[in-house]
C-alpha cells in the first residue's frame, strides 16, 4: 500500500504508547537493576556488572533447560501451525455449523492455565485418568510420571490441544476475508485446489499467519503454568523448560540477581528470533 | 468462437420460487452473434451481473439453457467453457510477476513453455504491458492490474467469450476513457465475442455495436446505440439513455388521437384500435421546442450545460424538459411547447404501443 | 474428497471435547470418587461442588471480579488500538516500524520476575487491589496484540476506499465509523475475543495486584489446594464455570469472524 508520510499520525498512537510504556519501562528498569547488582541482604546492593550474565550463560543447567525449550517450541510450532491452517481450510464458511465450530474450538483457549495443567494431570494418570487408563488398557506402557518419553508426549499433546485453536481462529478469520472474486477468477483460469491455496489463500493469509506464529513462538517459549502443574518439570528434570528452571532458581536461591539476569537473557533470545522472523516475513511486503 | 444463445434463462437465489420479486433473472432469450461487441446495460440490481455469472458458469441457472454454437454448456464449469471474465476490481496473483500472471491459465492447461512465451509476448504487446513483464504484479497501479486481468483473459487462444463486469469501477476518471478506447481497439484486433456489463450508458454506448438493456431481471430492448436513442421500445430505455432522459407524460386516446392537457398531440405510431392499458407519451428533450401555439407551459429553471441549455418547464402539473442550443432565445415565463411528431411515440404499459398486439 | 472435508474439523472437535468432557464429569463427582479409580461417567452424581461455588461469596465474587476487569481491559485495549492500528496501516512516520515491533516485545518477557516490580508500581500509584489495576496491567500484552491483529486486517482494505469516501465528502470520523469499521468487522471480532481470552486466563499479575476486593477467579481456584491436596471436584466445577463467559463472548463475535470482506461500493 502507498502510505502517506505524515508525522501527525503520532497523535493516533499516543494512547497506546502511554499505556504500554507505563507498564513496560518501569518494571523493566527494575529488573535490569536487579540483574546488575548483588545483595547480601539488609537491602544493600552492590554493583556486579555482568557477573550474573556470565554465570548464567556458562551454567550447564541453563543450557539443558534452553535445549529442552528449543525442542519443545520447535515441535509444537511444526504441529500446530500446519494443523491449524488445515483445519481452517476445511471449516465451513457459511451456514449453521459455523457458530458451533467456532464456539467449540474456542473452549480450550478459555480455560485458566492451572486448570488445564490439572485436567491433563489427572486425565493422564494411568490408574484413574481417561487417557492414562485407556492407553494402558490398549496395552501401551504409558506412565508420564515415571517415563520421560511419556511425559514429553503428554506435554506436547496438552499444548496442541490447548493452543491449536488460536492458529485456527486467526487463519479462519484471514481466510474468510478473501474476496470471492479471487476464487472465481481462479476457477476461470483453470487453477487446481493446490494452486488456489498456494497463490491466493496462503499469500492473503500471510499477515494473520505471522501474528499466529509469533504468538505461539513467544508464548510457548515462556510457558510456565501448564507444564509446571502437569509434570512439575519431571520426571527428574526431563521436562524442565526455561521458565520452570528460572522459577526454581529464583525461589531456590532467593537471589534476584541470577533470576533477573536469566530472564533478561531469555527475553533477548525471544526478541532476536522474533525480530529475525518478523523482518523476513515483512520484507516481501515493502517492495 | 461461436455464437452464444441464452434460452429461457431464469434464476433465483432463493429456494422458494414464488413471487416475481425473488427472481434475479426472469425470462431471458438472447442470441449474441459471433465476434460482436455487446453491452449489457442496466441499473444496479437489474440482474446483469447474475446473467453474466450464468454465462461464465459461476452460477448455475434455475431454469433454461446456454448454448455455445450448437453445444449445450449449461452443465459445464467455467474452465470447460473456455471463457474469460474481467471483474470489477483487479484480480491479480500478488506473489507472481506480470509475466507469470498472464501465463497462468496457459500453464494450467499444460501448454509448452515456448508456446506460452510467444503467446504472452503477443498479448502483452496488445495490452501495453511489455515493459512491465518482469515486475511483481502487486506493484502495479489499479489500471495496470486491470490490464493484467484483461491480458489473462485474452491469452488463451481458443477463448469463446470475454466478459467484463464493470471493469472501470476502480480506474481513475482521467484514465477511464483511455482504457475504454483500448478495449474497443482490442475487440477490433482480436475479434472475439465480448460482452461489457455496466450501469454507465457512456461506457456501454461507446464500446458496443449492440446494446442489451435490462431492467428488473428482464431484457427491455436490444439495439444499436442509435436505435436505443431514437426509438426506445420501453419508457425505461427512454429514461435511462440520454442525458437528460426522455419525457414521459400520461395521455389518453380521444377519437383516435392522443391527447395531453386537453390538446391533441401528433404521434409517430397512432393507435386506431382499442386504448386499454396505461397510456403514455414519450418524447426526448431534443425534440421539444418552443412555439407560438401548442401545449401551454411555464418555465421553472434553466441549466447551462455548455453547448446547450436544459430548460425545465411545468405543463398541466407535469414536468417537461427540453434542450435549447446555445444561440437560441428562451421565452420569458409562459410559453407553448411543440413536440416533433416524428419523434413522439405512444407507449402502452411502458412498451411501445403497436397496433392490435397486446403486450 | 467430499467426505474427507468435514471429517477434519469433526475429528478435531472430538479431540478437543474429550478432555472437556473429562473436566465436566469430574465436576459432578466427589473428590473421593475421582481419586478412587477410573470411572467414565459419575457413578455418584453430585451437585455439591457447584452448590459450594454458588453459595460461597468468595467464589462468585471471584467470577464477578474477573469479568469486571477483563471487560474493562478489552474495551480499553481495543479502543486504544483502533486509531493506532489505522496510523500504522495508512501512514509512514518517524520510527513507525520500530514502534510497531517494540509493541510486540512487550509480550516476550517471562512474567515470573516482573511480578514484584509491577506490585511496587501499582502500589505507588495507589491502585493496588482494584479492577482498574489489573485491567491496566493487562494492556501491557493485550494492546500490542490488538494493534497487530487490527493492523493486519486494516491493511487488507485498499486505500482507495478511504479516498473514495473523502471524495464523496465524508468527514474522517463518519468514514471511520460507518464505512471502515464494518469492513474490518472480522478483525475487530478476533481482536476482542483474544483480548478477552488472554486477560481472562492470566493468573500471575492478576493475583499479584489484588488482595480481596478485586480477587480474580483464577486466584480463588488456587485456594482449592488445601493441606490434604487438591479438592479436585471443586476445582473441576470452578474450571467448568470459567468456560461460560468466554463462550458467550465468542458466540457474540462469531458473526464478525465469519463475515467476510464484502467489497461493495462505498
Amino acid at each position: 500500500m502507498n502510505k502517506t508520510i505524515n508525522n501527525r499520525a503520532w497523535f493516533l498512537v499516543i494512547p497506546v504508547v502511554a499505556l504500554v510504556a507505563f507498564n513496560a519501562l518501569i518494571p523493566l528498569m527494575t529488573v535490569v537493576n536487579y540483574s546488575v547488582q548483588e545483595t547480601f541482604g539488609n537491602n544493600e546492593f552492590f554493583w556486579s556488572g555482568v557477573t550474573w550474565f556470565e554465570q548464567v550463560l556458562r551454567d550447564d543447567r541453563f543450557h539443558g533447560a534452553l535445549g529442552r525449550q528449543l525442542f519443545f517450541t520447535g515441535t509444537i510450532l511444526l504441529i500446530e501451525v500446519p494443523l491449524g491452517i488445515a483445519i481452517a481450510l476445511t471449516m465451513p464458511k457459511k451456514g449453521p455449523w459455523v457458530s458451533v465450530c467456532l464456539v467449540l474450538m474456542a473452549l480450550p483457549l478459555l480455560i485458566p492455565w492451572n486448570v488445564v495443567g490439572a485436567m491433563w494431570n489427572i486425565m493422564a494418570l494411568p490408574d484413574i485418568g481417561l487417557l492414562g487408563h485407556t492407553l494402558n488398557e490398549l496395552g501401551i506402557d504409558y506412565n508420564y510420571t515415571r517415563q520421560p518419553v511419556s511425559a514429553w508426549v503428554t506435554l506436547i499433546a496438552m499444548d496442541v490441544w490447548h493452543w491449536t485453536s488460536l492458529v485456527v481462529l486467526l487463519s479462519y478469520a484471514g481466510l474468510v476475508s478473501i474476496p470471492e472474486a479471487y476464487f472465481q477468477a481462479a476457477k476461470i483460469d483453470g487453477a487446481k485446489s493446490w494452486a488456489v491455496f498456494r497463490y491466493i489463500q496462503l499469500p492473503k493469509m500471510k499477515r494473520v499467519l505471522t501474528i499466529a506464529i509469533l504468538l505461539r513462538f513467544m508464548d510457548s517459549f515462556m510457558i510456565y503454568t501448564e507444564p509446571s502443574v502437569l509434570t512439575g518439570g519431571g520426571p527428574g528434570n526431563s521436562t524442565t523448560l526455561l521458565s520452570i528452571d528460572l522459577v526454581k532458581t529464583a525461589l531456590g536461591q532467593f537471589d534476584l540477581g541470577p533470576a533477573a539476569a536469566t530472564s533478561l537473557v531469555y527475553f533477548l533470545i525471544v526478541l532476536l528470533v522474533s525480530w529475525v522472523f518478523y523482518t523476513l516475513m515483512m520484507r516481501n511486503e515493502e517492495s | 468462437m461461436a455464437k452464444v444463445t441464452l434460452e429461457n434463462l431464469a434464476h433465483t437465489y432463493f429456494n422458494r420460487a414464488d413471487g416475481a420479486a425473488e427472481w434475479a433473472v426472469k425470462r431471458v432469450n438472447l442470441e449474441w452473434a459471433d465476434g460482436g461487441a455487446f453491452a449489457l446495460l442496466g441499473p444496479s440490481g437489474c440482474g446483469k451481473t447474475t446473467l453474466l455469472n450464468i454465462m461464465s458458469g459461476l452460477v448455475h441457472p434455475t431454469h433454461g439453457r446456454i448454448l455455445f454454437g450448437e453445444r449445450d454448456v449449461t452443465g459445464l464449469s467455467p474452465e470447460e467453457r473456455n471463457i474469460a471474465q474481467v471483474f470489477q476490481f483487479p484480480v491479480v496473483y500478488d506473489t507472481m510477476s506480470v509475466y507469470d500472471n498472464i501465463a497462468f491459465p496457459l500453464r494450467n492447461r499444460g501448454m509448452a513453455e515456448s508456446e506460452i512465451a510467444t503467446r504472452v509476448a503477443e498479448i502483452a504487446e496488445l495490452t501495453e504491458l511489455t515493459p512491465m513483464l518482469k515486475q511483481r504484479a502487486a506493484g502495479l497501479t489499479a489500471d495496470g492490474k486491470q490490464k493484467i486481468s484483461l491480458a489473462r483473459g485474452l491469452v488463451r487462444p481458443d477463448v469463446n467469450l470475454v466478459m467484463f463486469d464493470e471493469p472501470l469501477t476502480v480506474i481513475d476518471p482521467h484514465l477511464k476513457w483511455v482504457l475504454r478506447s483500448k478495449l474497443r481497439e482490442l475487440h477490433q484486433r482480436v475479434g472475439t465475442t465480448m460482452i461489457y456489463v455496466t450501469h454507465d450508458q457512456t461506457e456501454a454506448l461507446t464500446f458496443a455495436d449492440q446494446v442489451v438493456v435490462m431492467n428488473a431481471g428482464e431484457v427491455v430492448q436490444i439495439g444499436t446505440p442509435v436505435e436505443l436513442f431514437e426509438r426506445p421500445q420501453h419508457t425505461f430505455v427512454g429514461h435511462f439513455i440520454g442525458s437528460p432522459g426522455m419525457n414521459v407524460l400520461p395521455t389518453e386516446i380521444d377519437n383516435g388521437k392522443a391527447v395531453f392537457a386537453g390538446l391533441p398531440v401528433e404521434v409517430a405510431n397512432p393507435l386506431s384500435g382499442s386504448a386499454d392499458g396505461k397510456l403514455e407519451l414519450g418524447v426526448r428533450p431534443e425534440f421539444v421546442s418552443f412555439g407560438t401555439d401548442g401545449i401551454p407551459a411555464t418555465i421553472t429553471s434553466v441549466a447551462d450545460a455548455g453547448r446547450y441549455r436544459i430548460v425545465d418547464t411545468q405543463a398541466s402539473g407535469h414536468r417537461i424538459k427540453l434542450l435549447v442550443d446555445e444561440g437560441e432565445a428562451i421565452p420569458a415565463q409562459d410559453t407553448y411547447l411543440r413536440f416533433d411528431p416524428g419523434q413522439t411515440r405512444l407507449y402502452r404499459d411502458g412498451w411501445l404501443a403497436t397496433e392490435g398486439v397486446a403486450r | 474428497m467430499r467426505i474427507a472435508k468435514w471429517l477434519v474439523p469433526t475429528l478435531y472437535i472430538v479431540f478437543l471435547m474429550l478432555p472437556i468432557y473429562w473436566l465436566l464429569s469430574m465436576s459432578f463427582k466427589s473428590t473421593n470418587e475421582i481419586l478412587g479409580g477410573f470411572t467414565l461417567w459419575p457413578r455418584e452424581f453430585t451437585l455439591a461442588n457447584y452448590a459450594e461455588i454458588f453459595t460461597d461469596s468468595v467464589w462468585y465474587n471471584g467470577y464477578v471480579n474477573s469479568i469486571a476487569y477483563v471487560t474493562l481491559n478489552t474495551v480499553i485495549s481495543v479502543l486504544a488500538a483502533l486509531p493506532a492500528a489505522y496510523a500504522f496501516s495508512r501512514y509512514r512516520f518517524l520510527g513507525d516500524k520500530h514502534l510497531f515491533f517494540w509493541l510486540l516485545t512487550n509480550r516476550m518477557a517471562p512474567p515470573a520476575v516482573f511480578a514484584l516490580p509491577f506490585l511496587q508500581l501499582y502500589s505507588a500509584v495507589g491502585l493496588f487491589d482494584t479492577h482498574v489495576a489489573v485491567a491496566l496491567a493487562h494492556t501491557l500484552f493485550n494492546i500490542p496484540l490488538a494493534v497487530w491483529i487490527l493492523e493486519g486486517f486494516m491493511s487488507s482494505v485498499p486505500k482507495e476506499l478511504d479516498e473514495t469516501a473523502y471524495v464523496d465528502g465524508y468527514p474522517f470520523w463518519k468514514f471511520f465509523i460507518k464505512i471502515f469499521l464494518p469492513t474490518i468487522a472480522a478483525g475487530i471480532g478476533v481482536a476482542c475475543f483474544f483480548c478477552f481470552m488472554f486477560s481472562w486466563v492470566e493468573l500471575l499479575l492478576a493475583k499479584t495486584l489484588t488482595a480481596v476486593a478485586a480477587k480474580p477467579i483464577a486466584a480463588t481456584m488456587t485456594k482449592t489446594a488445601s493441606s490434604s491436596g487438591y479438592e479436585l471436584g471443586l476445582l473441576a466445577a470452578a474450571g467448568s464455570l470459567t468456560l461460560v463467559p468466554g463462550a458467550i463472548v465468542i458466540y457474540f463475535v462469531r458473526n464478525y469472524i465469519a463475515r467476510g470482506f464484502a467489497l461493495g461500493r462505498v
